[in-house]
């Protein structure tokens, strides 16, 4: 059939920041659908609140819009652009959510806008627990026992009949948020009131529980003409019981029998039909008892989604451009298949290697969080790896997760001590416990203790085994037989390299350093080969060079003899290493394709863009280690390798390439260490007169001290070389110093610390910068509204700085330019600063693309990490036209938003440690509305009635006052705990008293909880979190009330409040505001 | 223990590897499949007779071996060759491991085979004939008892594989396969099926038997007077192993039966049928095996997912006028399926019956069922 000739416009909703359950995935498959439709000649039009996508470039769509993700801001949308189409499918639970609440409110029918992809009935049957029941019951597919409660009464009969354990799912949330699993009546009864509180619709599920079945999950394709076709077919490791995102997952499914695969399959096109999805992809998620095969069908999603990027990326079939094509009418078999060009789209892919998947966790910045793994999901992010085997892939991707492993090794026994026992409890670090107790006698008992099927296990044996022969061997007289080729050693090596084995991995098991391994490799000619993921098991050509290593014969990577560049990617996602430095990733790749480069890209994410085959011209799917990405240059021999764009990652290799030989481009290796070594940083900013805090080098507990005593309290402290922050801590006395040294010590065992100066009362400013080596040109000065000792990942920030000073302002712009050149940066350069009265200091430099590039190209108009790419190629400014810092015209406020109400038992409060999963952009011509539709955007929704709840620590009150003085004049009743309300009675203003959490009488948490307050100011003190605070955090995130606690903060809310009762929000595309475009 | 093996091709190449299941040498045309599941049935199915199989899906042996996938009483395939042999069993159903069970049967495996280049060689050089041994280590040796192989083109082993005396068929699916509505004649008797044994799969018996019919299997070699006999309602020609060209005795037989009752072909059943119509088949170059391959179905234009074994094919080219490619396959263009309307006859290329592979096309057994009910109203 071919494609729809009634429909022109096509709206597009993204998903918003990245939030555990919901990462950069539907930034790759927004961007897929963007580009297909447009490439058919559609317009899109498209919404997204997060500016650090690609998919939100205003070169992707016809409209862009960097607005919230509500139905009021989609109808104001929807009227400017008059959208003939509405594709819901590929902005996650959060797109699919808005296009449902659009539709019910009649908006979609008012302005004839039609649901394409996915109609309501489907999303409802689909999303709906009960009627998905119900349909699934009709078409006689099993599910689950099950009940629907809407009150603990209704769960506690419910549970009569189900029995325990049972799980607890609310409905309507992602990420399985509110979900849990209990076994005892007390523990229901805590999981069923959490799950009623965290549905929207008030309902939660009881079903029987399927703790310890294996999970499968198929990635399925369906087309108007009702053809079906299963893309990829994905095995968790972990049983039931533990979240898919949170579950080690690999491809294809190996332990089905094709009669209970091709059962799977039946039951999958079953479910699709009974629940109505006519175009595109879905998931469905299986349960199998592996004592007699029962299958249950646990859940399915009609919509792209985590897995179907996974299934993409694993197989080479894009289910998110496919499901663009779809629902514009085409079917399957009119789609060609990009990669064998010869076949169609209709086909099921087959795989003739293994895909490992393992998520990414953060536990260590949130303690006090539980990291056993459930269904509730925690992480957040994952990597994926391509091997022959799964011994392969599941090695390369321990190593690409860059958490410091080599591989799945027994020298993690030095680490771990785990038993039988302790490995029944899913968490995320029981992969590498099982290295250190799976032997040749147990590994049945350990199967049985993790529920891993006994093949995975068997395979991990596998691994152990081959260690234990090369660890045999270090024992004899090997290096003696090395000159022959055919000696029992490299027999050995050859094998351990087909299992994935790290060179580290060899070296710390005969004795060797890294280096020695990969040369003694190199002399023997045991060098990777790179196959291409083919779609087909080599039946067809591919045409496309997506490539993975493996130790086999005949490489197929064919390298061209082209001027080519390569460019490492960022890894795993993690806090403080996002989807922003993909977002640079790619922008560099275009850039240097425009400039006529072949572009070479290495990543092992396989949620982003950078990893579509259609990105770079080349695609190496490979961990980011040295050993991988040594063994690429050797192959390909780029003319520059680029690790500026992707995070810390990269930067973290510079040394080691150089070392190699390997040509870096951009700022100089010895640059990039200068920067991070804080001797000579320090020595660096003294010559150029810069101010900077005072700091010292501490490696004992008596040396932080006397530091600490020399530059006065408070001071912050953190180990060296660490990401975002980790184990920061501002320190106010000596006892709290003391403790933050254990936490540090742990962290980086061995390591210096660092203790800095803490300017208190500052405020931060962050600049990025493009070098050229000539011109020093500012793209964007950003103010943060949280004051100095906020990470500036998890500071709101504004461009321009609404409060900097002309003069401040010149210091900025002065030191940028000092360290830009003193720095020899070519490319990118990120300078935090801190003001305080008449000083500017600077804190870090960064010679590499930061976390707000993007904000700041989105802001600007200006495409900032393309410019830096270039210039990194040899252009000038001069030459691209970027000699003077953008003006900005209007207000455009950045957002963070936090995880914790996915990890409970976590400090809320905002510190050093950066903590948030995503962002959010709010832009107006007025610095309130900015803020608060940033506020919006990241689901805090200000009040422009009602009550506030003030506490604030006494340094603070005076301050307050004007705040509380403000907020009364609006109308606000003001409730404050004893202190605050003294303060703020002492100067006439009417204020209701509460006590504290736990105390007696009416409690900030009960007023809270009753829905009295609609906004929450609270400004704690340094040091730790009080129990009572702590409570009132924990109400604030369950209740959904927003909560300031920084009295800068507080006072952009009340600008935004203002603003909101003054006039509505506005919306306007990016595209509109930078370049004048009519829509 | 690890047996050191060899595989060797006639055009000299040799890909040493691990020996497991049987001991010996053994020889064949090596051909590659790019099924996922389903190495059992593979194995088992007669229309591999005479075929060392590549399995593509790198891990093999994992879920072990059951009695009920097998689709014959013996492997037919010469030889199995794959990437990494699972080491343990791991299924519920599962009764024996894949070495102990070749090793039973008396076949020859070799694993850690780079098969992905194996594969790539064959796609580029075409299907060959090939030996497989554990005894054999030296490489010319070996390559000169592939060169001595027998060549497959104008070979019929549809007589090496079929029955040798009729028999009935009476076990039916079981609770994986898709449902269906059973069929009888209007007088309420079941249909009586007579189906050629050409090296059947035992899931189309149970398919058929499924919907109630009575199956009576009879010798490649049948008469269309023998099989009349019987007095049938529709006539079953199954798939099977080898040149259709050179099983001239049951095009013959076709040609007979033709327009006499409804028939239904798979496979080399296919092509008897095309062949007794008056088309040509001609051999591919390294054929279509596997589980994924669209099919295209003429009549609505809609794609069926469909299991694949042949490595020859009706020249659609050559069809007669009155007879209509029904189903094309959109890989490669290549004939899927043929419809005779006046002689009551239709069959596919490929597998409907699964076995392994995708149920999208169980629909044919009931078309056949619904031709043989038709008949009887007239």
């Amino acid at each position: 059939m071919p494609k729809r000739t009634d429909i022109h416009t096509i709206l597009i909703p993204g998903s918003g920041p990245i939030v555990i359950g919901q990462g950069c995935e539907f930034d790759y498959s927004g961007v897929q659908a963007c580009k297909a439709l447009r490439r058919e000649g559609y317009r899109v039009v498209l919404v997204n609140s997060n500016p650090a996508t690609i998919m939100t470039d205003p070169d992707m769509a016809d409209a862009t819009y960097v607005e919230p993700l509500t139905p009021d801001i989609l109808e104001k949308i929807i009227a400017v652009e008059r959208p003939d189409a509405l594709l819901p499918t590929v902005g996650g639970q959060t797109g699919l959510n808005l296009s449902v609440q659009l539709a019910e409110a009649g908006i979609l029918e008012k302005y004839g806008v039609q649901l394409i992809g996915a109609d309501l009935q489907a999303i409802r049957i689909a999303e709906d627990r009960s009627r998905f029941k119900k349909a699934m019951l009709a078409a006689d597919v099993p599910v689950p026992v099950s009940h629907f409660v809407y009150s603990v009464e209704e769960a506690l009969v419910a549970i009569e009949e189900i029995g325990y354990p049972a799980l607890v799912r609310a409905s309507f949330t992602l990420g399985g948020t509110g979900g849990g699993i209990a076994t005892s009546p007390q523990e229901f009864v805590r999981v069923v009131e959490h799950g009623l509180r965290s549905s929207p619709v008030g309902e939660v599920l009881i079903e029987r529980s399927l703790l310890g079945w294996k999970e499968f999950e198929l990635e399925v394709m369906r087309d108007r003409a009702d053809n079906f076709v299963v893309v990829c077919s994905i095995e968790n490791v972990d049983p039931m019981g533990v979240h898919t995102g949170d579950s080690i997952t690999v491809a294809p499914a190996y332990t089905l029998t094709d009669k209970e695969y091709q059962y799977l399959r039946d039951l999958a096109k079953r479910v699709m039909r009974a629940v109505g999805v006519e175009t595109g992809g879905s998931n469905v998620q299986f349960a199998v008892n592996p004592l007699n095969g029962e299958v249950i069908v646990i859940e399915m999603n009609p919509r792209v989604s985590r897995s179907s990027a996974l299934a993409s990326k694993a197989t080479g079939f894009p289910i998110a451009k496919i499901a663009a094509l779809l629902a514009v009418g085409y079917t399957l078999d009119e789609i060609p298949n990009d990669i064998t060009q010869v076949t169609p789209a209709s086909f099921e892919p087959s795989i003739d290697y293994s895909v490992v998947k393992i998520p990414r966790w953060n536990f260590e910045k949130f303690p006090g969080s539980d990291d056993t793994l459930g269904p509730q999901m925690k992480s957040v992010g994952e990597v994926m790896a391509i091997g022959r085997t799964f011994p392969e892939a599941l090695n390369k991707a321990i190593r690409g997760l860059d958490v410091g492993l080599p591989g799945f090794t027994r020298a993690l026994a030095a680490r771990y001590t785990p038993t039988l026992e302790g490995v029944k409890r899913p968490f995320a670090e029981r992969l590498y416990h099982l290295a250190a107790l799976l032997t040749e006698e147990n590994w049945r008992d350990v199967s049985a203790s993790t529920g891993y099927d006994p093949w995975f296990v068997a395979q991990l044996r596998e691994i152990l085994a081959v260690e234990e022969e090369l660890a045999q061997l270090a024992v004899g007289d090997w290096r003696a037989e090395l000159a022959d080729p055919a000696s029992a050693t490299l027999s050995l090596i050859r094998k351990a390299k087909r299992m994935g084995f790290a060179d580290a991995v060899i070296g710390a098991n005969l004795g060797l350093t890294e280096r020695e391994v990969r040369e003694l490799r190199l002399a023997s000619a045991v060098k990777p080969v790179y196959y291409r993921v083919d779609t087909c098991a080599a039946e067809f050509e591919a045409h496309t060079p997506y490539l993975y290593s493996t130790y086999e014969s005949d490489c197929e990577a064919n390298p061209t003899d082209r001027r080519k560049v390569m460019i490492l990617g960022g890894g795993p996602n993690r806090i403080g290493q996002g989807i922003e430095f993909d977002y640079c990733c790619v922008q560099a790749c275009w850039a240097l394709r425009d400039l006529g480069f072949e572009t070479i890209m290495v990543n092992c994410n396989p949620e982003t863009v950078s990893t579509d085959y259609d990105t770079a011209d080349r695609l190496y799917f490979e961990p980011l280690t040295l050993e991988d990405v040594l063994n690429i240059v050797d192959l390909e021999q780029p003319e520059g390798v680029i690790v500026q764009f992707g995070g810390q990652t990269p930067i973290n290799l510079t040394t080691g390439l150089a070392a190699a030989g390997v040509p870096i481009w951009g700022t100089p290796p010895d640059s990039i260490d200068l920067a991070e070594d804080r001797g000579r940083f320090g020595a660096l900013l003294r010559e150029l007169d810069i101010d900077h805090p005072q700091w010292g080098l501490a490696y004992s507990p008596e040396e932080a001290l006397a530091i600490a005593h020399r530059i006065g309290f408070p001071v912050l402290i953190r180990p060296s070389f660490v990401l975002g922050g980790r184990a920061m801590a501002i320190a106010y006395d000596d006892a709290s110093l003391l403790r933050f040294l254990q936490d540090a010590a742990e962290v980086a065992p061995g390591k210096a610390v660092l203790v800095d100066q803490y300017i208190e009362d500052a405020y931060e400013v962050d600049v990025d910068a493009v070098v050229d080596g000539e011109h020093v040109v500012i793209a964007g000065v950003m103010q943060h509204i949280e004051e100095a000792g906020v990470h500036s990942g998890d500071s709101a920030c504004v461009l321009p700085p609404y409060k900097v000073s002309l003069y401040h302002l010149s210091i900025i712009r002065d030191y940028t330019e000092k360290l830009g050149r003193a720095l020899n940066v070519r490319g990118l350069m990120n300078v935090q600063f801190a003001v305080k009265d008449d000083v500017v200091y600077v804190i870090e430099v960064n010679p590499r693309a930061s976390r707000t590039v993007p904000f700041v190209s989105k802001a600007t108009g200006v495409p900032v990490a393309k410019i830096a790419a270039q210039v990194q190629a040899g252009k000038t400014l001069a030459e691209l036209g970027l000699l003077r810092m953008p003006e900005v015209d209007g207000f455009f406020v950045k957002e963070v938003v936090l995880p914790f109400d996915k990890l409970p038992g976590a400090d809320t409060r905002l510190s050093p440690e950066m903590r948030s999963t995503g962002e959010v952009m709010g832009h107006a011509s007025h610095f309130g509305h900015a803020f608060a539709k940033a506020e919006l955007a990241a689901g805090m929704i200000l009040p422009t009635s009602g009550a506030v709840l003030m506490t604030v620590n006494d340094f603070d009150k005076s301050a307050a006052l004007k705040l509380g003085r403000d907020l009364h004049r609006m109308g606000f009743a003001l409730y404050a705990t004893e202190g605050t309300a003294v303060a703020l009675q002492k100067v006439g203003l009417p204020v209701t008293i509460v006590q504290k959490a736990f105390q007696e009488g009416v409690t900030t948490v009960d007023v809270i909880s009753s829905g009295q307050v609609q906004l929450i100011v609270n400004t704690p003190l340094g040091g730790q979190a009080h129990a009572d605070q702590s409570a009132m955090y924990a109400a604030a995130i369950r209740y959904k009330v927003p909560l300031v606690t920084t009295l800068s903060a507080a006072q952009a809310a009340v600008n935004g409040i203002h603003a909101l009762r003054e006039r509505a929000l506005q919306v306007r595309s990016l595209q509109r505001h930078h370049f004048g475009a009519s829509a | 223990m690890t047996r050191p093996a060899l595989l060797a091709l006639e055009d000299g190449a040799v890909w040493p590897g691990v020996g497991f299941g049987a001991v010996g040498t053994t020889t064949g045309e090596i051909v590659f499949n790019t099924s996922l599941t389903g190495y059992q049935e593979i194995l088992t199915d007669p229309s591999y007779h005479g075929q060392i199989i590549i399995m593509t899906q790198p891990h093999i042996g994992n879920v072990g071996c059951t009695p009920e996938d097998n689709e014959s009483d013996r492997v037919w395939a010469a030889g199995l060759i794959v990437r990494s042999l699972s080491p343990v069993v791991s299924n519920w159903r599962a009764v024996q491991s894949l070495p102990d069970y070749l090793a039973e049967r008396g076949v020859i495996a070799l694993a850690d085979v780079n098969t992905r280049a194996l594969v790539r060689h064959i796609r580029t050089h075409g299907a060959m004939r090939a030996a497989l041994s554990t005894e054999i280590l030296d490489e010319d040796e070996l390559v000169a008892v592939a060169r001595a192989a027998r060549d497959m083109n104008g070979l019929d082993l549809a007589g090496e594989v079929t029955c040798a005396e009729p028999y009935h068929w009476h076990e039916s699916q079981e609770w994986w396969a898709p449902t269906a509505a059973k069929h009888a004649a209007a007088d309420g008797r079941p249909f009586h099926v007579v189906a050629y044994d050409f090296g059947m799969k035992r899931n189309i018996l149970r398919k058929l038997t499924f919907r109630g019919c009575q199956v009576t299997v009879v010798p490649a070699t049948a008469t269309a007077q023998e099989v009349m006999a019987y007095n049938p309602d529709g006539i079953f020609l199954s798939n099977g192993p080898g040149d259709p060209a050179a099983v001239t005795y049951a095009i013959d037989a076709v040609r007979d039966l033709l327009g006499q009752k409804p028939i239904f072909g798979i496979c080399l059943g296919h092509q008897i049928l095309g062949l007794a119509l008056g088309a040509q088949t001609y051999k591919l170059k390294f054929g279509h095996r596997g589980g994924n391959q669209p099919v295209q179905v003429a009549a609505h234009g809609g794609v069926q997912i469909s299991s694949h074994n042949h490595g020859f094919a009706v020249d659609a080219s050559t069809l007669p006028p009155d007879v209509i490619n029904s189903h094309i396959n959109l890989n490669d263009g290549c004939c899927e399926g043929l419809v005779a309307p006046q002689q009551r006859a239709f069959s596919v290329q490929y597998h409907p019956e699964s076995s392994p592979g995708p149920h999208d096309s169980d629909e044919l057994f009931d078309r056949f069922l619904q031709m043989m009910a038709d008949e009887g109203e007239q």
